[in-house]
């Protein structure tokens, strides 16, 4: 374990720091220490040490069931929803405790944003699908038209529908509904954007079309994805998260981070045994 | 070459398990088809007896059906003359104001019920358990509440708020549990996809649940509603009966067509009989009206799924 | 040695203190105060219905002793020596209910095996709506069809000596039994749609049957759900008045015939609620007394009932 300096402290950041050949400068945006979700007795995930570096794409893989979305479904507060569900350790946003009592969680979503597996569009038209983050928010603006048709330029998707903005949202192809959602999210200006398994519904070239637009909005956004699609992550991430998961002594199985690190190490030269299993596609 | 179907087989111990022929014998002997027609007549029972039920209203309120019945007021004295028009008003107007007590209640009831209340709490299990029972209580005993606490208790006496309110008491069940069915259909991803935006609980139902979610609420209450204008009991409880005019007011006391069918039909003159059939086939004109609108209304948002 | 680089200054940027809650969220609470009264409105309704049924009755039970009203025999309540025995009313109403049931029980379920079971989907997108209208004529107009159509054509069936009275419970009870057809047939068939269709085939497997498919698996398997329609079905046949009111008349009698008149707890308390009573007097609460009498009586069939169809429903999922 490798201690890594900083300007103001000595920090440990994740449990295998790799060697790098390039110097990669990580801005944390998000970043969690001993994560523990649990869903009533039942840990799901444990001990979680992670950081999300801003304008970068950051995945998480690793086989189905080891925790990766519940851990993503605690960067937006998502888990919230779900009863009986506790998150122990922390998880900081620009270095403020998320779930410390006085956040405003409302904010924190619309900061955080969020697009799920199966797109999810409202059954209302185009426009009103990308109009409705700024009304539920209050926003004043000056021009609601633009503020669409900048989302959707942004999203890829203007000049497919910029002639239906009327018409309903679930008229639009499987890939497009999914675009739809990506700048529906964008249109509430968020921070970081979050993807949970985007494109796992799509066709492949709907999948290329979004894997680009990713590449595209981390400029200006830092992008969070969990996929178990690990050629995917390695096409189109800067760093990436490898999980998995054991089965304690009562035979409950708990999900866990094995290693963290730039993508290149991770698919290259991995430290740990079973991240290499997994990504020369030896199981998983 | 033939092939014996007919073989016996034997099992390992010696003995031979006989064997229905395979081909030939009908799976359906006496047995099957007589317990087929069993249950075809358990139908028919309830078929025929609609069916007649039906032709006969028809056919006795045949020569009273005629635009008097509309235009007319009920007559005590001279059948030739009445009509039914001040039952019609009155049931139109029992009809706008049960709505409007109890569409909303009803509504507002069902979005806590599925959105907010946790059904660990035992005061929400008791809510849902409750409103189960009140479901099936008789409606006599709603027109018992309504007789003693308004009617009586409020000395308000049998007027179309009281008849309002009691009805309304009586398909609140009816609406909340049509409008929790509606609620539940909402898909939670649209929900998900909401909340992940930014927006609060109550803007998530009132912008994306409660328009998904109204077609078929809009069923469920338009059958409340006609279950409320059938019902004679509840409103013979709290003193209404044969008036000859049409409502005015919330505070105007009233008559309504079930009312009218059972004031006509225990009258001693055979020709008021007529009038009740005819005044039946309005009553059943009118649900089969606002029936069709339901059906309506749930096909078209079928069909557009 | 590492080279990642950790840069918290730059990271702290960018939050301008998104702590504190801008909107204080007072909406969503009044929002949620307000749903919950509309709740309560149901839970206040069934308060109501307690109180003004149960406060008037105990006044009565002070007048009139509750040995004498549960067990008297003779019911002339507006009579110069009023008698307050209830005996008969209730054999009115058991009576009647005995009568619908024998017709609405099997029928019910009948018509219920036959749409899960045996019903092509096309016949049952037909049938079931149609058994939908039965329950959604008003009973008005049932009571109207009794009185005028059936009483006439069962006193033409059984002539003579024993000819039915022109109010008869017989008449009243049969069309009853019709009416509730539908509500048996409605929830025994949704507790036979719970059976798991696997349960179903691992019987044709076995080559049995479709009769002995539904009545030796898919019956047994749903048999609480069928026996919360049948007590549902009892209870609305003991809470029906206008059926009755017109049919079955407004006499007492503790005669067990059914070709004669009897007087029902519901007919009792429509009638003379109907009637010009004064407020506060004794025969104006008995219409609590007998009221009181009857909710005890379907309260308990329908908690029984609500308890038996969540025993089905647990099973299945």
């Amino acid at each position: 374990m490798t201690a890594v300096t900083d300007q103001t402290s000595t920090v440990q950041v994740s449990e295998v720091i790799h060697d790098d050949p390039s110097r990669v400068d990580v801005i944390p945006v998000i970043e969690t220490k001993n994560l523990t979700v649990s869903y009533g007795d039942y840990q799901a995930v444990r001990d979680v040490d992670m950081v999300f570096g801003k304008n970068q794409i950051t995945a998480m893989i690793g086989p189905s069931g080891c925790g990766k979305s519940t851990v993503l479904r605690c960067f937006n507060r998502m888990n919230d929803l779900v009863p009986g569900a506790r998150v122990d350790g922390t998880v900081t946003y620009h270095g403020q405790d998320l779930y410390a009592s006085d956040v405003d969680i409302i904010e924190v979503r619309r900061r955080v944003g969020m697009v799920f597996q199966k797109p999810n569009p409202f059954p209302k038209s185009i426009y009103d699908n990308i109009a409705y983050g700024p009304r539920v928010n209050s926003w004043k603006v000056s021009s609601m038209d633009d503020l669409v048709e900048e989302a959707l330029t942004k999203a890829a998707l203007w000049d497919e529908v910029k002639d239906k903005l009327k018409t309903s949202a679930l008229a639009l192809s499987g890939g497009q509904q999914q675009r739809l959602c990506i700048a529906r999210c964008i249109a509430v200006q968020p921070d970081v954007i979050l993807m949970d398994e985007p494109a796992a519904s799509l066709d492949p070239i709907s999948t290329a079309k979004i894997e680009d637009l990713m590449q595209d909005l981390v400029r200006n956004y830092t992008i969070i994805i969990v996929t178990h699609n690990m050629q995917q992550a390695a096409r189109v991430s800067d760093r990436t998260g490898f999980f998995t998961s054991d089965v304690d002594e009562a035979g409950v199985r708990h999900g866990r981070l094995v290693e963290m690190g730039s993508t290149k190490t991770i698919f290259t030269t991995p430290s740990d045994k079973r991240t290499e299993d997994y990504v020369s596609g030896r199981f998983g | 070459m033939s092939v014996d179907t007919t073989a016996v087989s034997h099992d390992p111990i010696g003995e031979s398990v006989p064997q229905r022929p395979l081909v030939g014998a009908s799976g359906s002997g006496w047995r099957e088809r007589g317990f087929k027609y069993l249950l075809w007549f358990s139908l028919a029972v309830g078929i025929v007896t609609l069916a007649t039920l039906l032709v006969y209203v028809l056919v006795k309120g045949w020569p009273r059906l005629d635009p008097r019945v509309l235009t007319n007021m009920p007559s005590a004295i001279l059948p030739d003359r009445a009509g039914a028009q001040s039952a019609i008003m009155g049931t139109l107007w029992l009809m706008v104001f049960t709505a409007l007590f109890a569409l909303p209640t009803g509504i507002l009831t069902a979005v806590y019920l599925e959105e907010y209340a946790d059904p660990s709490r035992w005061w929400n299990r008791m809510i849902e358990v409750n409103l189960m029972n009140l479901a099936a209580v008789p409606s006599v005993v709603f027109g018992i509440l309504g007789l003693a606490f308004i009617s009586r208790g409020l000395g308000l006496g049998p007027t179309i708020l009281t008849g309002s309110l009691t009805l309304a008491l009586l398909v609140l069940p009816v609406v909340v549990i049509a409008s929790r069915e509606a609620i539940r259909a909402v898909p939670s991803s649209i929900r998900q996809g909401s909340l992940a935006l930014g927006a609060t609980q109550w803007q998530t139902i009132w912008r994306q649940v409660l328009p998904a979610a109204t077609p078929g609420m809009a069923t469920g209450s338009i059958l409340a509603l006609s279950r409320a204008i059938g019902e004679a009991a509840p409103l013979i409880i709290l003193g209404v009966s044969f008036v000859t005019f049409n409502p005015n007011g919330l505070t105007s006391r009233f008559t309504a067509l079930p009312v009218q069918i059972y004031d006509w039909t225990t009258q001693s003159r055979t020709e008021y009989l007529v009038l009740a059939a005819a005044t039946s086939v309005v009553l059943l004109v009118i649900l089969l009206a606002m029936n069709s609108v339901a059906i309506y209304i749930r096909n078209r948002t079928q069909k557009r799924r | 040695m590492t080279q990642v680089v950790v840069d918290r200054h730059a990271a702290a940027a960018g939050t301008e203190g998104f702590l504190r809650q801008q909107r204080p969220r007072h909406a969503e609470r009044v929002v949620k105060a307000v749903l919950f009264l509309a709740a309560l409105v149901s839970v206040a309704t069934t308060v109501g219905i307690v109180v003004s049924l149960f406060y008037p009755a105990a006044q009565f039970f002070s007048a009139v002793p509750l040995k004498q009203f549960l067990f008297g025999t003779t019911w002339s309540p507006t009579f110069n020596d009023p008698q307050f025995g209830v005996v008969p009313l209730v054999l009115g109403t058991l009576l009647a209910t005995l009568i619908a049931s024998i017709v609405a029980l099997p029928l019910g379920l009948g018509s219920a095996i036959y749409l899960s079971e045996y019903a092509h989907p096309k016949a049952r997108s037909v049938l079931k709506p149609t058994l939908e209208v039965l329950a959604g004529i008003p009973t008005v107009i049932y009571g109207f069809f009794a009185l005028t159509f059936f009483t006439p054509v069962l006193r033409w069936i059984i002539p003579g000596d024993e000819i039915p009275t022109i109010y008869n419970t017989l008449s009243a009870g049969l069309i009853m039994g019709v009416m509730i057809i539908p509500t048996v047939a409605s929830l025994s068939e949704d507790a036979m749609a719970a059976v798991p269709q696997g349960l179903r085939a691992g019987a044709f497997a076995l080559g049995s049957s479709r009769r002995q498919v539904s009545t030796g698996v898919v019956v047994p398997a749903a048999l609480s759900g069928i026996a919360a329609a049948f007590i549902l079905g009892i209870s609305r046949a003991i809470g029906e008045t206008m059926i009755v009111v017109l049919a079955a008349g407004l006499q007492p009698n503790m005669s067990l015939n059914p070709l004669q008149f009897h007087e029902t707890m519901t007919a009792f308390i429509a009638s003379t609620a109907g009637g010009d009573i004064a407020t506060g007097t004794t025969i104006y609460k008995t219409i609590f007394a007998v009221g009181a009498l009857l909710f005890v009586f379907t309260f308990v069939m329908n908690m029984l009932s609500i308890r038996l169809v969540r025993k089905y429903r647990e099973v299945y999922e």
